[in-house]
């Protein structure tokens, strides 16, 4: 068996779960668009009441949009792995021939699929509740920080999907502690130079801080001045990034599945 | 050269809990032979399911070495995966809002089957086992023998060279029981080089299914062969069987001579015994026992040995 194409099917067959899941429970339209919705508006009536600037209107908008990828990430990635274990589905990927990384590649682009429709539908919502406008300066620019800051994200979550496996329960409440703390860092809803170059250089190591700071640069150029490195700078790093993280994950991954068959933590304690 | 299905050398596994050491298996030495059916037999805890996790490459041995085809378990495990699968009793994987055909069909993505060979593999074997009506219902929807039979479907679909069976009738209803053995002999006979390792609490199935059956105790093999080379270990032994009323406390047979095993359960305020002894005068003694502590005795059968006398003269208890 040709294993390009074993893995490539085994990344299909778990993207599939997630495609195909915005299918069968329509009720994410509800909770996964309208509740971010009103999470925007919030913010827009404040800056609103405040007389800002139209364009941070748009951030808040664009913060939102990448706010379902942040969630998606910790719920459906970092936290996935040990929901697996619960069920009793990782030891069947375990005991199977693909790579683990197909597991969570196929989690993470299953992921991506379905997010990205819950975003383009906030998207759709908040250009037409908002009235917001977003000039597109350069769209290949955009697109490459766009996938960028995507791989970078997912990079991180399947990081974060072998690591939360090792510390179990305790996971989620790291992912509680990592939820909104990363909303502020990463300057969901406005410009994260704000918070001083040496906290936002740090928080440069969460992907959707620079991924945002460009995507904003880009949308809308009369904040440049509110920009924190530029664009292209941003999309370096974020490749980089991207490629830490994957690497990151299969060592971690490696690491993990080594560890559970030395314990034998790896399987339910019933089985 | 010749290479048996697996192979287990003197193969340990301890865990260690907050206050102790458990060791799960105790210097395991064990051969199957390809195209074999063979039973693991033993109570809960004895180490059964340790030993499929350590040749499903899930676990690594403390001490010894087990192969898989030839294969070592520790070193050659991405050798080993793609010859084998398994299946547990009572197992919930898969996605319940994936239909039945989507749940099969994502495993089987997992070894690299191709669409066409997949499709055509999940309807058969939907269809021998009966749930080709269900192909498109959702897995949630299911109930237990459905799930498991689409578990079986799971693990036999990708042509594994080994299938690994722990408890795979576990819960079931006879009917399905039924068919789930049914379909697993059948499919051994199909191929001879294919081969069965089923671990069991059930005696019967055990009997009924396998072509050896080792009685697992403990972590330790105690007793290995045909069923009915076991069976003949308590030959000259007697079986009883009998149903006592009122309930009555029984710490005292322990202390007849020439009983080698007993297990008692109480039920409707009855107590059923099973004992097994080295001669009939011994079962005068334990009735005239019985109504020495004030019990009657309803019913009183003489059986034909079983696996489950077996374990009872090997270890002094019951399977259960």
């Amino acid at each position: 068996m040709n294993t390009i194409l074993l893995n490539l099917r085994a990344i299909r067959g778990r993207a599939y779960p997630r495609v195909i899941g915005l299918m069968r429970e329509p009720s994410w339209i509800f909770w996964e668009t309208v509740l971010p919705v009103l999470s925007i508006a919030a913010f827009i009536y404040v800056y609103r009441s405040l007389n800002a600037p139209a364009m941070y209107e748009g951030f808040v908008v664009l913060g939102g949009v990448m706010t379902t990828y942040w969630l998606n990430v910790l719920w459906s990635m970092a936290a996935q792995l040990y929901w697996e274990k619960e069920t009793a589905n990782l030891q069947l990927y375990l005991a199977a021939p693909m790579s683990k990384m197909s597991i969570l590649a196929g989690m993470a682009i299953g992921a991506i699929v379905s997010t990205t429709l819950r975003a383009c539908t906030i998207l759709i919502i908040g250009i037409f509740i908002f009235h917001v406008n977003f000039v597109v300066t350069s769209p290949l620019l955009l697109i490459l920080v766009f996938i960028s800051t995507l791989v970078a994200l997912y990079g991180m979550g399947m990081l974060f999907a072998s690591l939360f496996l090792m510390w179990g329960r305790e996971a989620w409440y790291l992912n509680n502690l990592l939820q909104e703390p990363v909303y502020f860092l990463s300057g969901q809803y406005f410009p994260v130079k704000a918070l001083g170059a040496v906290i936002a250089s740090a928080a440069s190591i969460i992907p959707l801080t620079l991924g945002l700071d460009a995507m904003r640069q880009i949308l809308f150029p009369e904040s440049a001045s509110w920009g924190f490195l530029s664009p292209w700078i941003e999309l370096l790093i974020l490749v980089l990034l991207g490629v830490f993280f994957i690497i990151c994950a299969k060592y971690a991954l490696d690491k993990v599945e080594y560890l559970g068959k030395v314990k034998g933590t790896l399987t339910m304690r019933w089985q | 050269m010749h290479v048996d299905a697996i192979e287990c050398i003197k193969l340990t596994r301890t865990f260690k809990s907050k206050k102790k050491i458990v060791r799960a298996l105790d210097n395991v030495n064990l051969r199957v032979s390809r195209g074999e059916l063979f039973g693991l037999l033993g109570p809960n805890g004895a180490g059964k399911t340790t030993l499929i996790k350590i040749l499903t490459t899930l676990l690594l041995p403390t001490s010894g070495r087990a192969y898989v085809y030839g294969y070592d378990v520790e070193k050659d495990f991405k050798k080993i995966r793609p010859i084998i699968n398994m299946v547990s009793g009572g197992e919930t994987s898969g996605y319940g809002l994936l239909t039945v055909f989507e749940n099969l069909w994502m495993f089987s993505q997992f070894y690299g089957m191709p669409n066409k060979v997949a499709t055509e593999t999940i309807n058969k074997l939907l269809a021998r086992l009966h749930i080709e009506h269900l192909s498109s219902r959702k897995v949630r929807a299911l109930s237990t023998g459905e799930r498991q039979k689409l578990n079986i479907i799971r693990g036999f679909m990708t042509a594994p060279k080994i299938v690994f069976l722990d408890e795979p009738t576990l819960g079931l209803d006879v009917e399905t029981a039924r068919l789930i053995r049914k379909f697993v002999r059948e499919w051994l006979r199909e191929d001879k080089e294919r081969t069965v390792l089923l671990t069991t609490h059930y005696m019967m199935e055990a009997d009924e299914l396998c072509d050896r059956i080792a009685i697992i105790d403990q972590g330790k093999i105690i007793a290995l062969g045909t069923p009915d080379e076991l069976k003949k270990m308590v030959k000259t032994d007697v079986s009883l069987e009998m149903e006592i009323f009122p309930a009555i406390k029984l710490d005292w047979i322990k202390s007849i001579e020439g009983i080698a095993g007993f297990t008692a359960s109480e039920s409707n305020g009855k107590t059923n015994l099973k004992l097994v002894t080295v001669d009939d005068s011994v079962g005068g003694e334990v009735v005239s026992n019985i109504y020495k502590h004030g019990g009657k005795i309803l019913a009183l059968h003489k059986r034909e040995p079983t696996l489950e006398d077996v374990f009872l003269k090997l270890t002094g208890r019951g399977l259960e």
